[in-house]
């Protein structure tokens, strides 16, 4: 049966117009809360609002229902102006139990909206949650607008007609009746959740039903029932003109690989091993065989960076992604890599550390890890993604290094990015620049090839297995100059050794100079890289906006760094570099440029507020 | 046009590079070997690729004329895998050794036999550490006493074979670096399989495990206690082909052929069985248990090659859907436009 896609009718309420909101689902891990989250995302991104996301869950698959450990939450800004994060306090949370109610309510503002599923209160529920009394009758909660919401009973009656539907079935539509009831608080339109609907569950015609039926009863709830008096309206923000979608860090990132396939006329090689947060890096690409794009699934992390060094030595785009504890693994690989030099990815979707740390959670303290993380001297380039929809240009920008100076390249994304999601202006593919890549053929006149022979890049030819004339070995061993047989010889090994450090240095001259958010000399610069580029942004925007000397730079490049840098640091009074690890980029920065830099540094699983970062450059100032 | 591959020869293999393994090494049979039996193969050298680890017998793609890759200690089957599932047109040979290839780098031996690639994969077995001069292996005997086992080795030995029958293996043979025919003919077999092939290698570390085969090199005994296998024959063995080996029930037995016992009560052999229950049996007939062991081809069966299919996957994806085309992909699902 499909879907009705039928407008509702407007809302007959008042509304309050709103710059934006932020909005928390927040459930047990099965609760489907991500699910939601998702819809309430993409529907807001199609309202046109500017939207940035934080889905933060547990690394059980289904912790003990109803337990603190079990809460599942997804928190979206959405807004008629330029974000960058996905927001510091609600202004809504939606709680579906005790345990939701307790993790998330201190971060709801004072006066915020706080709908809860008020069935689930009862006496075993509060235990779960290690609550001794109930907070909805205790008056805990009296400083916020509270609603409570009989969801259980109000999601079964409006489902209840539907044939085939156990009641085990019918309760797992009671986050689609949440969904409802905040897109009546917001005023946004249910068709593209339907058409989801529709699309995920069209072969169970019974469940598309339901799901619909909850949305709607869900919406209707908000218009009739007396405790809402008014709905919300944030209208669409002004962005460049284009057109747009909606996408998630890891997506944006398997795009971007695919695309930098496409441009370079390579076929696309994955090899990994499945880790939080990367896996979906491997899933994304292995649905797209009709790009040519290869996958395996390798026996461990060691295989999957040994298997992508095999597929570059064959002349395909060879990639492999994974998180820290496999890039822990991969290290001798990486460095074998490295000393064949041959062009690859390294992708590491940095989590909470050290070794399993905390998986879902977000993290930058694999820097120094990427950067010295191989026995010997080891140097590679990092090139760190600052958003999902960045992600994209990443790559292709990680590929034309790899591909111009024969390196693999370390690609720095988190989880926070990974799976994070933005507004993303669709590119023209045809203005995308291509990434040219060569391969040499044996020489007329008969001279041996010589794979250690360089360009002026410092590059080493790319000679691919079935070129006749060009037969080489390749290995770990230390080679010879030119010739790249192996070689022992202790002035040898400091060339080369010296020669491997150049290549990577040099690409310095070949990346952008580090631009500058706000003066270009001053009190204060706001130094970051990766993930924290959002809370960092609004945070000195909003600082400038009060009249603080203070400007931002954010690092795309961490090895080698842009070559202004140092010159850059000189130009200010104090440098403070905001970082989710306890002082790695700080310490790179201090060692490179003899330069004292103030840290804020924070490990809690949790990206920057943006009320952390602008508190620190406030009493920097003070 | 008819263009004529160029006709090889041994010396045509081999590379610029100075053989540096110990005088009397094992390991400079198996190279000979190799060198003679490629040029028979009719690929091109630019088409054949040498991807070993790390120890002695990894050295090999040194000095072989052709592409190869001297990669990182046990995980020369992850490069072969990487490679070949790009580059289904090469020959690839994995070249490892006991240490390499089952202890260090025994998931990647295990996993790729499991996938089928077609590869060949030689492990050179002298059941001792040689390059880092000489600790126990993981196929060295109980009791072994080496640097690291003074007292003797205390742990079971693995039996290549074995590992590779109990991954199903589709080529899995056995042969012993001076016996330089059978070696030249089982490596030819190993090449022509589609699929990955296994090859044992009976291999002498004169320095640091002298005379560990010597029961199945020596002229004297070799003939009581190696078993040379035919397919479609039965298991005779001896000097005068006096004994064979059938079955009692499910376990082997030896027995001598005369008045109670002749040729067709003897197991006969079937490279060929999809079943490999019975390879494994042989695999596991064994010097130290009173049985000759098996040389030659123990196992031959046909199965889907992982490249292939992966390739067909790939095929299949563009057949169904169309050659992937970023616009498309880009603008699918929700779209809205700013303007």
């Amino acid at each position: 049966m499909p879907v009705s896609i039928e407008p509702l009718p407007t809302s007959s309420k008042s509304t309050v117009v709103l710059d934006g909101a932020t909005v928390r689902l927040a459930g047990d891990s099965g609760d489907g809360m991500q699910v939601v989250g998702g819809q309430f995302t993409a529907t807001s991104a199609l309202h046109g609002n500017d939207v940035a996301t934080f889905p933060d869950f547990p690394a059980e698959i289904r912790a003990p229902r109803g337990t603190l450990a079990g809460v599942s939450g997804f928190q979206v800004q959405f807004a008629s102006t330029d974000i960058f994060t996905p927001g510091d306090t609600l202004n809504a949370l939606v709680a579906m139990n005790p345990a939701a109610l307790v993790t998330n309510v201190s971060d709801l503002e004072k006066g915020g909206i706080l709908i809860v599923n008020s069935e689930s209160f009862e006496p075993k529920d509060l235990k779960l949650a290690r609550l001794e009394t109930n907070p909805l009758e205790d008056g805990s909660l009296d400083e916020y607008r509270l609603f409570k919401v009989r969801l259980d009973t109000l999601n079964r009656e409006a489902v209840k007609d539907i044939e085939g539907l156990t009641s085990s079935l019918q309760d797992r539509c009671k986050n689609f009746f949440a969904l409802g009831l905040i897109y009546w608080l917001f005023g946004r339109d249910l068709a593209a959740t339907l058409r989801f609907v529709e699309a995920k569950f069209g072969t169970k015609p019974e469940i598309v039903a339901a799901n619909e039926k909850a949305l709607r009863a869900g919406w209707y709830y908000g218009e009739t029932t007396e405790a809402f008096d008014h709905s919300y309206q944030v209208e669409p923000a002004q962005l460049e003109p284009g057109t747009y979608r909606n996408i998630m860090g890891n997506q944006a990132l398997a795009w971007g690989l695919i695309t930098a396939a496409k441009l370079s006329g390579k076929e696309l090689f994955c090899g990994s091993y499945p880790i939080t947060p990367a896996s979906p890096v491997l899933e994304e690409l292995s649905a797209f065989k009709h790009f040519n794009v290869r996958t395996v699934q390798a026996e461990d992390e060691i295989a999957s960076m040994c298997s992508a060094i095999g597929a570059a030595f064959g002349g395909a785009m060879a990639v492999t992604s994974s998180s820290g504890p496999g890039i822990a693994l991969k290290g001798e690989a990486m460095g074998l890599g490295m000393i064949l030099e041959l062009p690859m990815l390294i992708i590491n979707i940095q989590r909470g550390g050290p070794s399993t740390g905390l998986p879902t959670k977000t993290e930058q303290s694999d820097l120094l890890q990427v950067m010295f993380g191989r026995n010997g001297e080891s140097p590679l380039p990092i090139i760190a993604a600052r958003s999902p929809g960045d992600c994209f240009e990443v790559a292709q920008e990680a590929w034309r290094v790899a591909t111009r100076y024969m390196t693999p390249v370390i690609l720095l994304s988190d989880g926070y990015i990974a799976n994070g999601s933005e507004p993303w202006l669709i590119p023209s593919v045809d203005e995308l620049p291509q990434i040219p890549v060569e391969h040499p053929v044996a020489s007329a006149d008969g001279e041996p090839f010589m794979p250690y022979q360089r360009n002026e890049w410092l590059a080493r030819p790319w000679a691919l297995p079935g070129t006749p004339g060009l037969m080489h070995r390749v290995g770990g061993l230390e080679k010879e100059d030119v010739t790249g047989n192996v070689s022992y010889d202790p002035e040898n090994h400091q060339h080369m050794t010296n020669l491997r450090a150049e290549r990577v240095a040099r690409i310095a001259d070949d990346i952008p100079v580090q631009e500058v958010q706000g003066p270009s000399k001053g009190k204060l610069l706001v130094l970051s890289w990766g993930g924290t580029y959002g809370a960092c942004t609004t945070a000195v925007r909003r600082c400038q906006a009060d009249g603080l000397s203070v400007s931002h730079a954010h690092l795309r490049y961490l090895n080698p760094f842009p070559r202004n840098l140092g010159e850059l640091l000189e130009a200010y009074d104090e440098v403070l570099v905001p970082e989710l690890n306890m002082g790695q980029l700080r310490l790179l920065v201090q060692a490179r440029y003899v330069r004292k830099v103030v840290g804020l540094n924070k490990v809690k699983g949790k990206p920057f507020t943006v009320s952390e970062v602008a508190d620190k450059i406030r009493q920097l100032l003070g | 046009m008819r263009t004529e591959l160029p006709v090889l020869k041994a010396a045509d293999f081999a590379s610029d590079q100075d053989v540096r393994w110990c005088p009397g090494c094992g390991d400079y049979s198996i190279l000979a070997q190799m060198k003679k039996t490629l040029p028979s193969l009719g690929m091109p050298r630019e088409k054949i690729v040498f991807i070993s680890g790390i120890g002695c017998s990894s050295r090999f793609p040194y000095y072989m004329n052709t592409y190869g890759i001297h990669s990182i200690h046990g995980r020369a089957p992850a490069f072969a895998t990487g490679l070949k599932a790009v580059r289904p047109d090469l020959m690839v040979w994995v070249i490892t050794g006991d240490g390499d290839g089952l202890s260090i780098g025994g998931n990647h031996l295990m996993h790729a036999i499991r996938r089928n690639l077609d590869i060949n994969i030689v492990m050179f077995n002298n059941r001792i550490y040689g390059l880092t001069k000489g600790q126990y292996s993981p196929t060295s005997p109980i009791g072994k006493k080496t640097k690291t086992s003074p007292m003797g080795a205390i742990d079971n030995p693995l039996h290549p074979l074995s590992i590779a029958i109990g991954c199903e293996a589709t080529f899995v043979a056995r042969s012993v670096d001076t016996h330089i025919k059978h070696l030249g003919g089982v490596l030819q077999r190993a090449a022509e399989h589609r699929g990955t092939s296994f090859v044992e290698v009976y291999q002498n570390c004169n320095v640091f495990n002298d005379g560990a085969f010597d029961y199945v090199t020596d002229r004297q005994t070799k003939s009581d206690q190696t078993i040379e296998l035919e397919h479609g024959a039965p298991l005779v063995f001896g000097k005068n082909r006096e004994r064979g080996i059938r079955l009692n029930g499910l376990e082997p037995e030896i027995v001598e052929l005369g008045d109670r016992y002749s040729e067709s009560d003897l197991l006969v052999h079937d490279e060929a069985a999809v079943e490999p229950s019975l390879a494994y049996l042989l695999s596991r007939l064994r010097y130290e248990d009173g049985f000759p062991e098996p040389i030659g081809v123990l196992r031959a069966v046909d199965a889907p090659r992982y490249e292939e299919v992966l390739n067909t996957q790939v095929t299949a994806a563009r057949d169904q859907r169309g050659e992937g085309d970023l616009t498309s992909l880009f603008n699918s699902g929700e779209t809205w436009t700013v303007t």
